[in-house]
């Protein structure tokens, strides 16, 4: 058969050298590689004391925020699922009540609103589709691990930033 | 025997014992950190400062393990497999000479717990003993796998006692006493066998590692092939029991190695040393307890080559370990034999 390419090499199955028989050279050249990496700088993390460097624009656990009088921006407008390619995002929507104006910035907010982490794949669309700048992917958390399914589904109390206690002094 | 002497020498004894015990508790942390260096990682380091506790944590996992034994095993012998093993295997630092003697109050202590003069042949017929261990263990199992580790053991050793026996006696020509404190009082000074027996110790060097069932030997225990081999069966402290004679084998076949090999525990310019002291008494305790420590340097640094080997090489295939056995190193050794005996002659007809 003609070959597609002239990159293949023809295999020459030769005798072996009486040093290449005898073993221990290529046992002695084993030993010298295994030493060197004896010596080498190891690659551990130590992880709960270090952790890994991570990016400017690295995509981690979503949070809620609220605004300057510490009302809550989103307004259950539905975007941020729309957008989702995983639809890991549900909510739903209330109408605000007289009295709770330093609660809720608008007339609308989110009742309800949760985001399935084992769904999400961090794609940051959510964050991109959201007109009132609601929903942002953090940069310094992750979703850790957990023993159960249900614990994954992150509602309002994992997810809206805690009010500012400073503010209050 | 005064009763001051019996008193030292059972002190002597016990701390034999238990700087046997300790260095085969060790081993087991070395050799994960070992591994761990080799391999570009850092190794256990949570149980205690640098990790130093792993190997107590690990003797209590095992000893609160259920102590589980198969229903169709031969429960006597399945209990005393590991107990041959483990007894065979502290058996024989009995004879190895680990220094020279100490003279406390006018009395004269060898730093040897039984000074016998068949030193050698003991050590050899003890080792071989350590086979029944592996043997009564994995046929008790009454387990497929157990049983085939446990054959292919018996086989192994068998096989590379016979090089380890031969490349021996090429020593014991030279020095001509199965002591093993006459074999270490002949090489003083920097007068090692090593210089006159390169080849030999090669040999003996390979029968060693096959005899203490390490890598590339570990046939008898390879976990890909064989779940385990003999000790498939095993959990609990019974399979610590096997784990840790193995280390005590290291540790032992270091030693010997040591005294037959490497001058035991004379070092370069030990006369100098004890001719620079004038009191003789103290220069000859001096003279000793660095022997001592030159000598677990030696141990020591044989430990590690066991690891560095282990973590360097893959295992033999089983027919490849039987012809290097039987069509190699058995020649080899009785050429060697033969090398020695001509260099004998050639040096009594010269001088």
């Amino acid at each position: 058969m003609e070959p597609l390419s002239n990159r293949s090499k023809k295999v020459q199955k030769r005798e072996m050298t009486f040093t290449e028989r005898a073993y221990l050279p290529a046992i002695a050249q084993g030993l010298g590689i295994t030493l060197k990496h004896f010596f080498k700088k190891k690659a551990t993390v130590q992880y709960p004391e270090q952790t890994r460097e991570r990016s400017d624009v690295w995509r981690g656990l979503h949070v809620l925020k609220r605004d300057e009088n510490g009302a809550e921006r989103c307004t259950a407008c539905g975007l941020c699922a729309v957008a989702c390619p995983a639809e890991a995002i549900t909510m739903t929507a209330g109408e605000r009540k007289a009295g709770e104006e330093h609660l809720y910035r608008e007339e609308k907010y989110a009742v309800t609103y949760e985001v399935n982490m084992l769904r999400c794949i961090f794609c940051g669309l959510c964050e991109e589709a959201c007109p009132k700048a609601a929903i942002f992917l953090q940069d310094d958390k992750l979703a850790p691990a957990r023993y159960e399914r249900d614990e994954f589904i992150y509602g309002k109390d994992r997810l809206v930033e805690p009010l500012k206690t400073t503010e209050t002094k | 025997m005064e009763s001051v002497d019996l008193l030292y020498k059972a002190i002597y004894i016990l701390a034999i014992f238990g700087i046997t015990l300790l260095i085969a508790t060790y081993s087991t942390y070395f050799e994960r950190k070992i591994a761990a260096f080799i391999q570009d990682r850092v190794g256990p380091n949570r149980a205690g400062p640098a990790g130093l506790l792993q190997p107590l944590a690990d003797a209590g996992k095992l000893f609160f393990k259920e102590d589980f034994i198969p229903n169709k095993a031969s429960k006597a012998l399945f209990i005393l497999g590991p107990g041959i093993a483990m007894l065979v295997a502290t058996m024989s630092s009995a004879v190895v000479p680990f220094g020279d003697k100490l003279i406390i109050g006018g009395h004269e202590i060898n730093l040897i717990a039984i000074d016998v003069n068949i030193g050698v042949l003991y050590v050899f017929g003890v080792v071989s003993l350590g086979v029944y261990g592996l043997m009564v263990g994995g046929w008790a199992s009454n387990n497929k796998f157990s049983l085939l580790g446990a054959i292919r053991a018996a086989s192994q050793n068998i096989s590379y006692e016979l090089a380890m026996g031969l490349s021996l006696i090429a020593v014991l020509m030279l020095s001509g006493t199965l002591s093993l404190r006459e074999i270490a009082e002949q090489q003083s000074g920097f007068n090692w066998n090593i210089w006159y027996q390169p080849l030999g110790f090669i040999i003996f060097l390979v029968c060693a590692f096959a005899e203490c069932n390490r890598t590339p030997f570990d046939l008898p225990e390879s976990e890909a092939e064989l779940i385990g081999g003999y000790h498939t069966e095993y959990g609990s402290m019974k399979l610590g029991m096997y784990l840790f004679a193995e280390y005590i084998n290291i540790f032992v076949a270091s030693a010997v190695m040591a005294t037959l090999y490497f001058g035991a525990y004379n070092f370069p310019f030990m006369e100098d040393l004890r001719a620079a002291i004038s009191d003789p008494v103290l220069a000859n305790n001096v003279v000793t307890i660095v022997g001592l420590v030159a000598m677990f340097t030696k141990i020591f640094l044989f430990i590690f080559f066991f690891m560095w080997v282990r973590w360097t090489l893959p295992r033999f295939r089983y027919d490849q370990l039987m012809k290097l056995g039987w069509q190699i190193l058995i020649p080899l050794a009785i050429l060697n034999i033969m090398l020695t005996g001509g260099g004998i002659l050639l040096k009594e007809y010269l001088f």
